[in-house]
């Protein structure tokens, strides 16, 4: 007996020692963000970081606003002073000023920050002011899990320059409590004559979108609606707009481009798959909460998060708000890949191709990178490297408002979701849409040209006055494609053509 | 005594105004005639193509500028009668005048930006106090920030709710300034208060008035704070104004040339547009 009970104490003690996750250790007990798993082992682990000593430097970065990547960014910097005695000062600036405070001094050489963060399709317009991501971070355990999309996304004909700290798609998110409800698909059933599931199609969303809108279905004495999502102009709703437009334009029959035709570099915009997208977005305006087309991305966490619409789609923040703990919706929603159509426009043969088409849109997410001219670089790469770390990185994930999301083939399991709370079907249904999108071959990236920002720009100035009714879709998209001519005219078509073939590379496999 | 000595202490003036007026612009004329962009981040010279840009191939420009007129003239206009009203009223001797003048002024000394956020949460469609008081009413939500026309007259409501004191505060102490005598013969006159305040209030009142609108003018046409947190310039392009689309150009597409030339030819306009309404407001107002 005594045999068996000290087999039974070794057996608990080894699996203790040797088990990666959950178990309290000295650095989560200075460090309580870490405390569900523990620190662990790793390159750049709190312990690894705890022998380096940076006492007498200064590290300065420029992050976001709090609460999303500005809060980890801060919470991470204040840790690896503690850890490595250096001093970081974080400076926080509103999303749309990122790219100017990097740029402005990017361009008069100077460098007033080590570390700058921004989004990953501005790597075409930064890349000759950074660093690229040394050899040995490159090579290290915890990169070697980064999937090969997000690797794709922070790299440049094969050269890294921007430290994988998130990864971000677009998908569906709706109310799995309304939907899989066998008394509302009854009743939809009842009034439509169509069933009430996942919606395959954009065409379905809508009309789920708007069977649900205005009328109190969640019970708690509100209102609720069809739809939350980004139509706010200049505030990433271009983002928006692709994730609408993939599944009509983008055709796996015809290779070479998305957003251009490769070969002549003219824009598709406005053909009649984008056409049919905002067609579909205005007449989103109709069930969307009272204000809706005025959402911003925070518009739009707060509104599908707070229980207020039956469907949204963004990136992945929202969703892990609704399931956080103290969400009116924990546990009540369903995630699923973007909606499809059942047409989708072929430009070679200048007609629609039949049947059921879908597209993930991999949507630009957090990016960051290390200034070429900074002094500090050693440091800064290890504070990056900290930051994802696997402890960090698996804390962060399951906190909504940080903006940290799944970029690791470890994130694609559901007991790293289940651990934190989620039911398991959820977890489940979570982990496999993301799976899903990493397997497609007709995926979309975000375009990453010189001029990004007046491409995204013109686009989305022309697809706000379609939602505000100042022009029709077919107008609006029509003055958008003379816009692009006219800023491919001024940045130079073999120029932009150069670095739109890297992404048309990626979206045709080919990469 | 050599009286060139007197033009040395002319310098340091010299210097500072060179620095702050006079570099800022030819800086800015350089770099309206360069293609300064994300992706040619160079002094380069071209010429006046971003002129012919901006006068053949820009209609949201002149849109954002004729509409930044409609906010600018409306708001001033009832910055104006109100403040004015305002003002009359606390010249009067009424009770808790002391108290009056210190509330009127409050919006004016409030931080512009977090105000707007304040408003922009007051007037949220779904989620405002606004609507939700309205649809105790009976009152279906109305799309305060989303209707491209009602969007319009939220920032006018919020320019003139923080910008009303001003006009108020330069008013006040122009009514305090009036000599008495011309009342005092108005009184002997046996003039009523309406006609008192035409015949003469408004004309002594006439040169701060004109003042005091230019002044505002200047200001509400570089309106960008608020329609910057209240609306983004939406829905669609609604409220967009002209600094506002400039800061678009300037800092987020980051053609700073072509911003550059944007930021000039505003200033000329504005220049000789407020020239002639001065000369326009003096002709109306001031009658010899």
């Amino acid at each position: 007996m005594k045999t068996i009970k000290t087999y039974v104490v070794a057996l608990i003690s080894a699996l203790l020692v040797l088990s990666p996750v959950a178990y309290a250790d000295k650095w989560s007990d200075q460090f309580p963000h870490i405390k569900a798993t523990g620190d662990i082992p790793g390159e750049c682990s709190y312990d690894a970081m705890s022998k380096k000593n940076y006492k007498g430097k200064t590290l300065k970065i420029n992050t976001h606003a709090v609460p999303v990547m500005g809060e980890p960014t801060a919470l991470h910097a204040e840790q690896f002073a503690k850890l490595t005695g250096a001093k970081v000062d974080v400076t926080h600036t509103p999303a749309g000023d990122l790219y100017a405070k990097a740029m402005v001094p990017f361009q008069a050489g100077q460098a007033p920050y080590d570390i700058v963060f921004g989004f990953s399709n501005f790597i075409n317009d930064w890349k000759r002011y950074l660093e690229p991501v040394p050899k040995k971070y490159v090579e290290m355990k915890q990169m070697q899990d980064v999937t090969p999309s997000h690797i794709g996304i922070a790299s440049w004909d094969g050269v890294m320059y921007q430290f994988p700290v998130d990864g971000d798609r677009h998908y569906l998110k709706y109310r799995k409590d309304v939907i899989d409800n066998p008394e509302y698909q009854k009743k939809y059933k009842a009034d439509t004559g169509k069933e009430l599931r996942v919606p395959q199609t954009w065409k379905e969303y809508g009309e789920m979108a708007a069977y649900f809108n205005g009328w109190d279905w969640d019970g708690d004495g509100e209102k609720e609606y069809g739809s939350a999502e980004v139509m706010k102009k200049d505030d990433l709703m271009y983002a928006a707009f692709y994730s609408r437009s993939a599944a009509y334009s983008k055709n796996p029959k015809t290779p070479g481009g998305f957003f251009f035709d490769l070969k002549t570099m003219k824009p598709l915009i406005n053909n009649p798959g984008f056409v049919e997208a905002l067609t579909d977005w205005v007449a989103a305006t109709k069930y969307v909460p009272p204000g809706g087309i005025n959402f911003g991305l925070g518009d739009e966490i707060g509104s599908f998060g707070g229980g207020q619409t039956l469907f949204s789609f963004s990136w992945d923040d929202a969703f892990v708000a609704a399931m956080q703990p103290d969400s009116p919706i924990n546990n009540k929603v369903g995630a699923a890949q973007l909606p499809g159509a059942m047409k989708v426009w072929n430009r070679s043969t200048n007609s629609w191709d039949e049947g059921f088409n879908q597209a993930p849109f991999f949507v630009w997410g957090w990016a960051v990178g290390v200034a070429k001219k900074s002094k500090e670089k050693e440091m800064a790469f290890d504070y990056l490297c900290f930051f994802a770390n696997e402890a960090n990185h698996q804390a962060d994930i399951g906190i909504g408002r940080f903006g940290v999301n799944p970029f690791r083939n470890d994130d694609f399991k559901a007991d790293v979701w289940t651990q934190i709370g989620w039911d398991k079907d959820i977890a489940q249904s979570y982990v496999d849409t993301l799976a899903q999108m990493e397997d497609s071959k007709n995926r979309v990236f975000p375009l990453r040209v010189p001029g990004t920002f007046e491409f995204n720009a013109a686009l989305a100035t022309a697809a706000a006055k379609a939602l505000a009714g100042q022009l029709s879709p077919q107008a609006a998209l029509d003055e958008a494609a003379k816009q692009w001519e006219d800023i491919l005219n001024r940045v130079g078509k073999d120029n932009v053509r150069a670095a739109y073939s890297v992404g048309v590379a990626m979206e045709d496999n080919k990469l | 005594m050599n009286f060139k000595h007197k033009y040395v202490f002319l310098f340091p003036g010299l210097f500072v105004l060179i620095g702050i007026l006079i570099f800022p612009i030819i800086f800015t004329i350089r770099l309206s005639l360069s293609g300064w962009n994300s992706y040619t981040p160079e002094m380069n010279f071209i010429g006046i193509t971003n002129y012919i840009r901006l006068f053949t191939d820009d209609p949201r420009f002149w849109e954002s500028f004729f509409r930044l007129s409609f906010l600018s003239v409306t708001t001033v206009i009832l910055q104006y009668i109100i403040g004015f009203a305002l003002a009359l009223i606390v010249w009067r001797e009424i009770k808790f005048k002391r108290f009056f003048r210190v509330i009127f002024l409050i919006p004016m000394m409030t931080t512009p930006v977090i105000m707007t956020v304040i408003w922009r949460t007051f007037f949220h469609e779904s989620l405002g106090p606004v609507n939700d008081l309205l649809g105790n009413l009976g009152v279906e939500p109305i799309l305060w920030l989303s209707d491209p026309v009602i969007a319009k007259f939220t920032v006018i409501i919020v320019e003139v709710w923080q910008w009303t004191p001003f006009m108020f505060l330069l008013l006040l102490a122009g009514l305090l300034s009036l000599p008495k005598e011309p009342f005092l013969a108005a009184a002997i006159d046996g003039a009523s208060p309406f006609r008192k305040f035409v015949y003469v209030t408004f004309p002594l009142m006439a040169p701060i008035s004109i003042g005091a609108i230019i002044i505002r003018l200047i200001e509400a046409s570089k309106i960008m704070d608020t329609v910057f947190v209240l609306t983004s310039g939406g829905p669609g392009t609604a409220t967009e104004t002209s600094s506002f689309y400039i800061y678009i150009k300037g800092l987020r597409e980051f053609q700073m040339g072509y911003a550059a030339t944007l930021s000039f030819t505003y200033l000329v306009i504005m220049i000789i547009s407020l020239t002639i309404i001065a000369k326009v407001l003096t002709k109306l107002m001031i009658k010899e």
